[in-house]
């Protein structure tokens, strides 16, 4: 573990955590553009959060400690996934601490912390929030296994920087198979990161928000790092696509050159990836609770496909 | 793997008909299914055109022009109109539930990957491993053509089976005789004609597109 290592590797976790609201200003104002709106300045998100970390905190009377603790936990399980992904460099010391499959344990965790915080303040919506959450979790948590599974498949290792180096610093083959698993993946990430198919992240409806329904109760520096976190997580799902299905410039081991320009690289990715999720979200439709497992399955299938296709085209 | 580029870019297009006859599968809408269907001809088109390059076939050539000015232009045009005229695009009720539907299609898929496996060993082409796909997309669009209940939708199942069976042969034996395909394109040509007029008909006599009306032959 070098000094250039730990470096590298708090400038790439310290980028993904001042970067997230960014990412979440830019996708709000190109949903604003798209929908004939005036657009909010792209540096809303950070305004929102100042606003509510100078706040104080009111918390109901019977809310237990974990209500209090769980922000942290989320906040700190994203920013833990965030440096585990490859952003800008390539093999990082804190990669081989987990692999694709543990990430999905990390992003678990924070989930289960978010609903049991939800289900303690004991009001309807916070159960019901929970609830709906755990139904579309469940769901969507076998898929993105199998999504990973197909890039392990082709890399023939789970850890994301040897799936980084299969892609990007060897020679290039269209994998077919990826084509696949990167709609199912797309399905999958609208449903973990509350986005529109699935659920709007504006509402205060209460008959559709599921991810609104569970942080209502939460106000000042806890609600800030829930809004951190959730962007951090948009965040840290868009590096994680980047990783499996658009690699090419994020650089090497141990080559700093190549660090600038994989800079540049992530922000003009990032910038074309908000647009296109903005994009999509103006395009689709909210689905019915009841057609969540309907899409899920879809996506689950998809990616089962796409191994499939691995095997009869690529091994 | 040591394939050239433009055979992968064939077996992502390859992938890509796949896809779309998943999507046409999952889609509950006449007119969606009808973009998917132009979307599948694209696709084969495409394909076609590539392997006739790289192989130096040129009768492939003329068989990615009639595809790409039938499947793409003509029936898609034919089937918005009969769609608009019609005015039936409303959801399209499957007799089996999409999700079952798909369960379904993956076992297909799997079932065609294996049965396809020996006999792409032993065919010569370039691109003989996209044979279990094409295998694939015939019986997906036949399972389409079983579980959809309207007549429209059962068209074009019929239509994306064609698609399955031009790829079959392009992957198998770099295509049928010209002769023969253009003999196909006729037929289909001559059966949209057909089944337009007759969509009309059945609207008349039954008030609806329902094909379940037409299993009851005796007047009660």
């Amino acid at each position: 573990m070098t000094t250039t290592g730990i470096f590298l590797q708090v400038l790439q976790t310290l980028l993904a955590i001042l970067l997230a609201p960014l990412l979440m200003g830019w996708v709000n104002q190109c949903r604003a553009w798209l929908q004939g709106r005036s657009a909010p300045p792209i540096t809303q998100p950070y305004r929102t959060l100042r606003k509510l970390f100078h706040k104080d905190a009111v918390i109901a009377h019977n809310a237990s400690p974990l209500f209090r603790f769980a922000p942290y936990i989320i906040f700190a399980c994203m920013t833990l996934a965030a440096g585990l992904v490859p952003t800008i460099a390539n093999d990082l010391p804190f990669s081989p601490a987990a692999d694709v499959i543990a990430l999905v344990g990390i992003f678990a965790l924070a989930r289960i912390f978010q609903a049991l915080a939800a289900m303690d303040i004991g009001t309807a919506f916070g159960t019901l929030g929970a609830r709906r959450e755990m139904l579309v979790s469940f769901l969507a948590e076998p898929a993105l296994l199998m999504v990973f599974f197909t890039a392990s498949l082709i890399s023939h290792s789970t850890e994301l920087p040897v799936i980084v180096e299969t892609l990007a610093h060897k020679d290039f083959v269209i994998y077919p198979s990826l084509a696949f698993a990167s709609v199912a993946f797309w399905m999958v990430s609208t449903a973990e990161n509350a986005r529109v198919p699935i659920d709007n992240p504006t509402t205060h409806l209460e008959l559709t928000m599921i991810h609104e329904a569970m942080i209502l109760e939460y106000s000042a520096r806890h609600l800030a790092l829930i809004e951190w976190a959730v962007a951090l997580k948009l965040f840290t799902y868009s590096t994680l696509g980047i990783a499996m299905f658009l690699p090419w410039g994020i650089a090497a081991r141990g080559d700093l050159a190549a660090l600038p320009l994989a800079v540049l690289v992530l922000l003009a990715k990032m910038t074309v990836g908000g647009a296109a999720l903005a994009f999509l979200e103006t395009v689709a439709a909210k689905l019915r609770l009841f057609r969540v497992p309907e899409f899920l399955g879809s996506a689950f299938l998809l990616a089962v496909l796409g191994m499939l296709i691995h095997f009869l085209l690529e091994a | 793997m040591s394939l050239t580029y433009h055979l992968q870019v064939v077996n992502l297009l390859a992938a890509l008909l796949l896809l779309i006859s998943f999507a046409m599968l999952s889609q509950r809408r006449i007119v969606g299914l009808v973009t998917l269907f132009a979307w599948q001809g694209a696709a084969l088109s495409l394909s076609t055109t590539i392997v006739a390059w790289s192989t130096g076939q040129h009768h492939l050539y003329y068989s990615a022009a009639l595809t790409l000015i039938l499947k793409v232009l003509v029936m898609p045009w034919f089937f918005y109109r009969l769609v608009r005229k019609l005015d039936v695009n409303r959801d399209v009720e499957p007799m089996i539930n999409i999700p079952t539907t798909m369960l379904i299609g993956i076992a297909l898929v799997i079932f065609s990957f294996n049965l396809a496996m020996p006999i792409s060993q032993m065919a010569g082409t370039v691109m003989r491993s996209t044979l279990g796909i094409a295998m694939a997309s015939v019986l997906l669009a036949f399972l389409m053509m079983i579980t959809r209940s309207k007549a429209i939708p059962q068209v074009i199942g019929f239509m994306a089976m064609e698609n399955g069976l031009f790829f079959a042969a392009t992957s198998a034996t770099y295509g049928m005789p010209l002769v023969v395909e253009m003999g196909v394109a006729l037929d289909v040509m001559i059966g949209l004609f057909v089944l337009g007029i007759m969509s009309f008909q059945i609207r008349e006599s039954f008030d609806s597109m329902d094909l379940r009306h037409m299993e009851k032959l005796k007047e009660r």
